[in-house]
């Protein structure tokens, strides 16, 4: 198997990758991340959903300089130009969390199909729907 | 069926080792393709054949380097995750120039993009972790 099998290929498959987890405090969030640019060079339908924690991970005015760790939030922003066009925010896992909209940074995409416009790319949406969408997509990656 | 496998979390603090790899020996005993077995997180740490385990225990990795001689399975590890985590082949030692290399046999490091093509290319794909 190579990696360009696939870049050539016509097979399309909906990915969806979830995040569950605090950004900081272990590495699941980064790494999760990490997965979401690489997948981008493959030209699939990708979509991201934000759960539990996970939606802190989307909190703007992330500060880590006094835990020393890596602030790799600022990528977040990166995620309209690496092909991904569909951020899902589940609104139980922000309102237990005491967090709403204007909490969470602001991200959009450029949409092609629309002169290039800037167009949000966060959507909130209920646990229902949330069940909807992870129905709808072919292949999970769980971070 | 054709599956891939995801292993994301370390060996013996984690039960997700062990699962992934009866998992794994299950469905090739059945029959069934497993095009690969992708290491990730501190899943990558189930790669060193420096693990020394008690020998009253389980071996995790040479049960994974046997598994991958009998049925040439592909074992990668995340290039990303591995220099993280320390686990290092002979092409990493000498491009970090580091003083060794600790791969286990029947393993390789590679890209992230293996896991997304391992997602792409499988009818399943079977993840072990939290």
């Amino acid at each position: 198997m190579n990696e360009n099998a696939s870049r050539s290929g016509a097979m399309t498959k909906k990915i969806l990758y979830i995040n569950r987890r605090a950004p900081h405090g272990s590495g699941y969030a980064q790494e999760g991340l990490d997965v979401a640019l690489i997948g981008a060079a493959f030209e699939q339908d990708v979509a991201m959903a934000f759960i539990d924690d996970g939606v802190f991970q989307l909190k703007k005015g992330q500060d880590t300089q006094e835990i020393g760790s890596r602030n790799f939030s600022a990528t977040y922003r990166a995620l309209g130009d690496y092909d991904v066009h569909r951020v899902y925010v589940e609104r139980e896992s922000m309102t237990r969390r005491g967090l709403d909209e204007d909490d969470l940074m602001s991200l959009v995409y450029a949409d092609e199909e629309d002169d290039w416009q800037e167009k949000p790319l966060i959507r909130i949406v209920g646990a229902k729907e949330m069940r909807d969408i992870i129905d709808d997509h072919a292949v999970i990656f769980n971070f | 069926m054709k599956f891939a496998v995801v292993v994301n979390e370390g060996p013996y603090t984690h039960q997700a080792s062990d699962s992934a790899y009866h998992f794994t020996r299950a469905a090739l005993e059945a029959g069934h393709e497993v095009m690969r077995v992708f290491f990730y997180h501190d899943g990558v740490n189930n790669g060193t054949r420096l693990t020394t385990p008690p020998r009253d225990d389980r071996h995790i990795v040479d049960r994974w380097s046997e598994l991958a001689d009998q049925y040439e399975l592909d074992l990668v590890l995340c290039v990303a995750a591995a220099q993280r985590r320390g686990i290092v082949d002979a092409g990493e030692q000498k491009r970090n120039r580091k003083d060794t290399n600790n791969i286990a046999p029947g393993f390789r490091i590679s890209g992230l993009g293996q896991l997304i093509e391992a997602g792409i290319q499988s009818d399943r794909l079977i993840a072990f972790g939290d």
